[in-house]
């Protein structure tokens, strides 16, 4: 290589520093935009999880006659896993069920004495919450007949209703998260792009120049490139410096009381770090480069 | 005083002759082979037609030729084609028709690619200057040199001689926004020759500038034609051409109207005696 790195990197250190204003505009475009980006990624993906959450706790449950055996027990369950797009089948018995309830009632329980009301149950858990009523369906009308899956269920849980909206809720929640995301990622990669033409635009008579001195595109792009990738890396990082401080004064204190911020699967604030910064080093470089090419035509 | 006139008209003749020839030379109706075409030519222009998308004319059918190490004008009111074939020669635009050589490189052979790198062969001054107003005078015409990737040690020998050169030596630090414009325009002459290329060509060197320091402009092209460099500039300054006795070619409406020597052609004349020529307001011209 004719012309070192170092070269290249002086020439940018040097044209933000005559071409301050627009290098600032470009930074605070970036810096702005990344913060956005930075509270919309866990806010979609917190959005998502939760609804996918709820959809997840989607199953059918199966009770059980008070007289079945053991025998029947492990008849049904066998039974109820041959069923097609089922995941898994939790077992509960009357005792367990029991239990479970005195310890989330102690009073209530304790006025029935000895007596167990509750059936043993089956929670049938689908592939995926869509295939819970066809399912459920199954159990009710075991292959068209009109009867129970097996004799000795006593019934199955109705919840077609509240399951249908569910599953249409959660459908909504994710496609408008998925459709924002994409608006936003749009709109920030349009956003920087326009900001660096802008600026590339008032130092097109340098360039003319350059041009006709006898430089080479990439001799002139190299330094635009590498002054992208410094503008990017800065905003990246004063953006996280916002957001970092925003967690650790606003967020972390409101999660201890607040469950929807320790919401499951949201992104860690390390890669969160490294998405910011890849992405402003991405584009900002990329916008550069791209956007000089319409300059270069001398 | 007659004799000297006779002498002066009998020696602006052969001049005209001289230049006459030349252009007759490269005639297109001699049809000549190109590769018989004499390699004393830097700049050849054969038949060349610039039409700009609107209709316009830049230049129609031009047919001209310029000899190395030769100084010449290229005259004409605006519009008439001077600056066509500035660009044509930059390879800023091509040509609709018609043969464009320069050393005896067909212009439509060199790739967009390639530009840059014949462009390094060739000093440009223009009118508005065009410096990097981001950049001192020193690193102005540094840039010239890093482009074609001159280490740092030569620049730092080359630039404050072309600076001296050029009467910029106190001004090395200083961005163009902070110089007059001569003294910018000398900056950019000399970035133009920081490479001593062969072909200086300048588009109204001297458009935004007063007289006096027009000839000072016009002393400094002048000096670096006589170090071998072939110069040309295009004008719209008569009396300035009058006054340099030198080749002309004038354009009108995109065609060569005129191809003759004007004035006593003074070959040999020292900068200082040319400078003292410029400055004199009625002088008489001398007879070498």
């Amino acid at each position: 290589m004719k012309h070192s790195i170092g070269f290249f990197f002086r020439e940018s250190l040097r044209a933000m520093r005559r071409n301050a204003a627009p290098s600032f505009a470009a930074l605070a475009t970036i810096t702005v935009t990344l913060i956005v980006v930075g509270v919309f990624i866990p806010i979609v993906q917190a959005t998502t999880g939760a609804a996918n959450s709820a959809a997840d706790k989607v199953m059918v449950d199966v009770y059980m006659k008070d007289n079945a055996t053991a025998t029947d027990d492990a008849r049904v369950l066998k039974e109820l896993r041959t069923i097609p797009h089922v995941q898994r089948v939790g077992f509960e018995s009357k005792k367990q069920a029991l239990a479970q309830q005195k310890k989330a009632n102690p009073l209530a329980y304790q006025i029935l004495g000895g007596v167990n009301p509750l059936p043993d149950t089956f929670h049938v858990y689908p592939e995926s919450p869509d295939y819970v009523l066809g399912i459920r369906s199954n159990i009710l009308d075991a292959s068209g007949s009109g009867h129970m899956l097996d004799p000795s269920i006593a019934r199955v849980s109705n919840h077609t209703q509240d399951t249908s909206k569910l599953l249409i809720v959660t459908h909504f929640v994710t496609i408008t998260a998925a459709v924002l995301a994409a608006l936003l990622i749009a709109a920030s990669i349009l956003l920087i792009g326009n900001t660096i033409r802008l600026s590339l635009y008032a130092r097109r008579r340098e360039v003319e120049v350059m041009k006709l001195v006898g430089a080479t595109d990439w001799f002139i792009r190299w330094p635009f490139v590498i002054e992208g990738i410094i503008v990017g890396a800065c905003g990246a990082v004063l953006a996280i410096s916002v957001l970092g401080i925003t967690k650790l004064a606003v967020l972390d204190p409101l999660a201890k009381n607040w469950n929807l911020i320790e919401a499951p699967r949201t992104i860690p604030f390390l890669p969160l770090i490294f998405v910011l910064v890849g992405a402003g080093i991405v584009v900002s470089a990329i916008g550069s480069g791209l956007s000089l090419r319409r300059f270069l035509r001398v | 005083m007659a004799n000297t006139n006779s002498r002066h008209r009998s020696s602006r003749q052969a001049v005209r002759s001289d230049a006459a020839r030349t252009y007759a030379r490269q005639s297109p109706n001699l049809k000549r082979p190109a590769s018989q075409v004499a390699t004393n030519n830097v700049i050849e222009f054969r038949g060349v037609t610039k039409k700009y998308g609107t209709g316009v004319y830049g230049l129609d059918q031009a047919t001209f030729a310029v000899d190395r190490e030769d100084f010449v004008f290229l005259i004409g009111s605006t519009g008439s084609g001077k600056s066509t074939v500035m660009r044509l020669l930059i390879k800023e635009l091509e040509p609709t028709e018609g043969t464009i050589r320069v050393a005896g490189r067909d212009l439509s052979t060199i790739s967009r690619r390639q530009i840059p790198f014949y462009r390094r062969n060739i000093g440009v001054v223009f009118q508005d200057f065009k410096l990097l107003q981001n950049r001192t005078v020193y690193d102005n015409v540094a840039y010239a040199l890093q482009v074609t990737g001159h280490s740092r040690k030569e620049i730092r020998s080359k630039v404050p001689d072309i600076l001296r050169l050029t009467g910029l030596s106190t001004k090395l630090h200083n961005y163009p926004d902070q110089l007059s414009g001569g003294e910018q325009q000398r900056v950019s002459i000399a970035r133009a020759f920081v490479n001593h290329p062969p072909l200086l060509l300048a588009d109204e060197p001297t458009g935004n500038l007063d007289p006096e320091t027009s000839i000072d402009i016009m002393r400094l092209l002048y000096r670096i034609n006589r170090t071998g460099t072939t110069v040309l500039v295009a004008s719209h300054d008569h009396a300035m051409v009058d006054k340099m006795r030198r080749r002309v070619l004038e354009l009108s409406a995109g065609r060569v109207i005129r191809d003759e020597a004007t004035g006593l052609y003074a070959r040999d004349e020292s900068t200082r005696e040319f400078a003292q020529r410029m400055r004199g307001p009625n002088e008489t011209p001398q007879i070498f």
